[in-house]
């Protein structure tokens, strides 16, 4: 009865890690991230102590990269921790993959993920030599900074104008097995960046990009979990989450207003940091006037950051009741008619028959 | 109620989580020890007497104030002393468990009331709490879980804390201190693994933690720009492209009725002004303006709803008219709502033949505002 057209395809890229992540499950490796939104957050302990404790329990670690700056917390741990020393340049540093390949640990420790390897490497990005340890078997535990995040570099830059040049795919995140945030405080942080920055004198600036970055960070992770809690409801067959998430779903018509509708589904998305849908439900025999009218309030709502699908259905509250339970929608906008027509008067007002089939969701209505 | 800001109140630090066993109260205590060495003034003055061995480990060296021991049905309870930390004065005072509900007797009913008092004296707090125990995501809980959670934390209180800390950990990991007896007790494992902690609940629970954390970071980060101190944060003032710049201020407006449905309503709406950073007001309304002229139930519900909404900080009306619908519908244009929020309620044919619907008759009414119709969220939503 329905076809959705334009149906959002995960990027190439992305399916192309997931499948690699299967293919590594196979071999019961799993990538664990620690996600940190900037230096200083504490990271590297979280990651090593928890490689410690894994030691202590029986699993074999081994440790292959580690930051170049250590406090005495973290050489405290890294020594009683087996080193596999990585491969010296004149141009830099690298991890030793063959060596890890032949010493074929359980468990491999890389800190931090974000490096260019040095010209002539087997690899030319650090993340892709953990991919080959995961091909191999090897369960790999590393850290990430968010400035590090590819698809982030240009938030981060305007927030902190600085550039960063070695950068890590997010469908590298999106793939991983495990991901933990590190979250401290912006002030703790500030103070363990160093007190060279407190004798300079730290800005309230500072702290808000350092806040500004901290919010990215949760929601960035918040989203590696949405995506893992969608995989977990597929494979297991049960029914879908809703809730953990506000998505908006504005529902067009020729008659409707749109503009409104689009514009508050806009704050509403940006202000619960969820997502947005606008569809529009095909009647047979529209006029021009009528598809022009939606095509440009289309446009208007993509430009506004929407995903706009259009269904096909001689039953418009069907199948955006249909649509609203597959996207685990939590409010629908609807307009009011601007006349009712027989039909209306017969089987009720749509608005309300609306309100009454989808159980479960808010339904916000705007005026005419 | 919070006492109004004063130079001699002091702050609140919330250590938030996803369940028992993530970690919270561990991260507090590492925080605390910390603290302690750099020479702060620090105690511990609540900790639950049945904690775990590595928790236990990390209080060690730190001051822990005696408990108060109350007799209750035959049985003795331990409760935080709040008296005994106003007497000891310390700068900061850790204090496990936020959400809890004292033991009858107790001189404030819950716990946070006894955290408001130690901040009014100028104390600094830093506590623990589960996302599940916030107010107005209770219904969310509910319809994520199943599972109705009775010990709950007004918004505000959350809201006023300076720091909020996502204490974060795998659910594999959590499950795997589960199951080696690192959180409850052997017995209990069983009961917890097919409970709170089954599934899907766990990553549902953490994503909502992750976003809440996400949501209070943002919160306060228009505090930094105009002052140089943190002065808390302030959801409802004007902040770059806040609704007090192009736009009109939005404004909620709750119907009030007496079916059970309205504590939903109220815990909606509040969140959702909260991120809009709308006002948010609630109107009752009966034929007569006199409560007292109710029947003994419905007055006792609209009564506890009201109380409801004033926990919430929502400001309640009382209004008299013979037309319910249309009374609420007047009231929102004469006073600037943008939008009101009406239950869901279940719309049996005969009810809308008769005209009684409030829900639908007020979406038909006020065609020149937002009506937003709020899901009884203790179903989940199903074709």
């Amino acid at each position: 009865m329905m076809r959705v057209s334009e149906l959002p395809r995960p990027s190439p890229e992305r399916l192309l890690l997931q499948a690699q992540a299967e293919e590594n499950k196979q071999w019961g490796a799993r990538l664990k991230i620690f996600l940190g939104y900037a230096p200083g957050v504490g990271k590297s302990y979280r990651m090593l102590d928890e490689a410690r404790r894994r030691r202590e329990r029986g699993e074999d670690v081994v440790v292959a990269a580690t930051q170049l700056q250590q406090s005495d917390d973290l050489q405290a741990i890294l020594r009683t921790l087996e080193l596999v020393p990585p491969l010296e340049t004149p141009e830099g540093q690298a991890v030793d993959v063959a060596a890890i390949l032949g010493r074929s640990p359980q468990v491999c420790v890389i800190d931090p993920l974000a490096a260019q390897n040095p010209p002539g490497s087997r690899n030319p990005h650090r993340w892709q030599d953990v991919q080959e340890l995961l091909r191999n078997g090897i369960s790999v535990l590393t850290s990430i900074n968010l400035l590090h995040v590819e698809e982030y570099r240009e938030k981060v830059q305007a927030i902190t104008g600085k550039q960063t040049t070695e950068t890590i795919p997010k469908a590298f995140l999106l793939a991983a097995d495990d991901i933990v945030i590190v979250d401290v405080p912006t002030d703790l942080c500030l103070s363990r960046l160093g007190e060279k920055l407190t004798s300079i004198g730290i800005s309230n600036s500072r702290e808000r990009q350092l806040s500004e970055l901290r919010e990215l960070a949760l929601l960035l992770t918040a989203e590696v979990v949405d995506a893992q809690l969608e995989s977990y409801v597929h494979a297991h067959g049960i029914e879908p989450v809703f809730g953990t998430h506000e998505r908006f779903l504005v529902c067009i018509t020729p008659e409707c207003n749109a503009a409104p509708m689009i514009e508050s589904g806009k704050r509403n998305k940006e202000r619960f940091q969820g997502e947005l849908y606008v569809v529009y439900v095909r009647r047979p025999g529209i006029s021009d006037d009528e598809n022009a009218t939606i095509e440009c309030s289309l446009e208007a709502a993509r430009k506004a950051g929407a995903t706009t699908e259009v269904l096909e259905s001689d039953d418009p509250i069907a199948a955006i009741t249909e649509f609203a339970h597959k996207k685990r929608i939590t409010q629908i906008f609807i307009g009011h008619g601007s006349q009712q027509s027989w039909r209306d008067r017969f089987f009720g007002d749509p608005v309300l028959r609306l309100v009454r089939a989808t159980e479960g969701i808010d339904v916000r209505v705007f005026p005419h | 109620m919070p006492a109004a800001q004063d130079t001699q109140r002091s702050k609140l630090k919330v250590y938030l989580g996803y369940a028992a066993g993530v970690g919270k109260t561990f991260q507090m205590l590492a925080d605390g020890q910390a603290a302690a060495q750099r020479g702060l003034d620090l105690v511990v003055a609540y900790f639950q007497p049945h904690a775990r061995p590595d928790t236990i480990a990390q209080i060690q060296g730190l001051e822990v104030l005696p408990h108060r021991k109350i007799d209750y049905r035959e049985r003795t309870f331990e409760e935080m002393d709040t008296e005994v930390v106003l007497r000891r004065r310390p700068q900061i005072a850790l204090v496990d468990e936020l959400a809890h509900t004292n033991i009858p007797g107790s001189q404030r009913s819950k716990r946070w009331e006894d955290v408001q008092v130690l901040l009014d004296a100028g104390i600094e707090v830093w506590t623990t709490m589960n996302v599940q125990h916030i107010e107005s995501l209770n219904d969310q809980i509910w319809q994520i879980t199943g599972i109705q959670v009775r010990e709950t934390v007004p918004d505000w209180v959350v809201r006023q804390a300076a720091e909020i800390v996502a204490v974060d950990v795998t659910p594999e990991a959590l499950l795997n201190r589960l199951k080696r007896g690192a959180i409850y007790k052997p017995e209990m494992v069983e009961k917890a693994l097919t409970g709170f902690f089954k599934g899907s609940n766990l990553g549902a629970l953490r994503e909502l933690t992750l976003r809440q954390a996400a949501h209070e970071v943002d919160l306060r980060q228009s505090a930094y720009d105009e002052t140089s101190a943190f002065q808390g944060p302030r959801i409802s003032e004007a902040r770059p492209g806040g609704p007090t710049g192009d736009q009109p201020k939005e404004r909620i407006l709750i119907h009030i009725t007496a079916d059970p449905s309205t504590a939903m309503l109220i815990r909606r709406g509040r969140r959702v002004a909260d991120y809009l950073h709308a006002d948010c007001i609630a109107l009752f309304v009966h034929r007569t303006a006199q409560l007292s002229e109710l029947p003994v139930e419905e007055r006792q519900a609209v009564e506890k709803h009201v109380r409801f909404a004033r926990s919430l900080q929502i400001e309640p009306r009382v209004l008299g008219g013979s037309d319910v619908s249309k009374t609420v519908v007047e009231f929102a244009r004469r006073n600037q709502v943008t939008q009101i929020f009406v239950a869901h309620s279940e719309g049996r044919l005969l009810e809308r033949l008769r005209g009684k619907n409030f829900t639908e008759n007020i979406v038909r009414l006020a065609q020149d505002l937002q009506v937003t119709v709020v899901a009884d969220r203790s179903r989940r939503p199903g074709l």
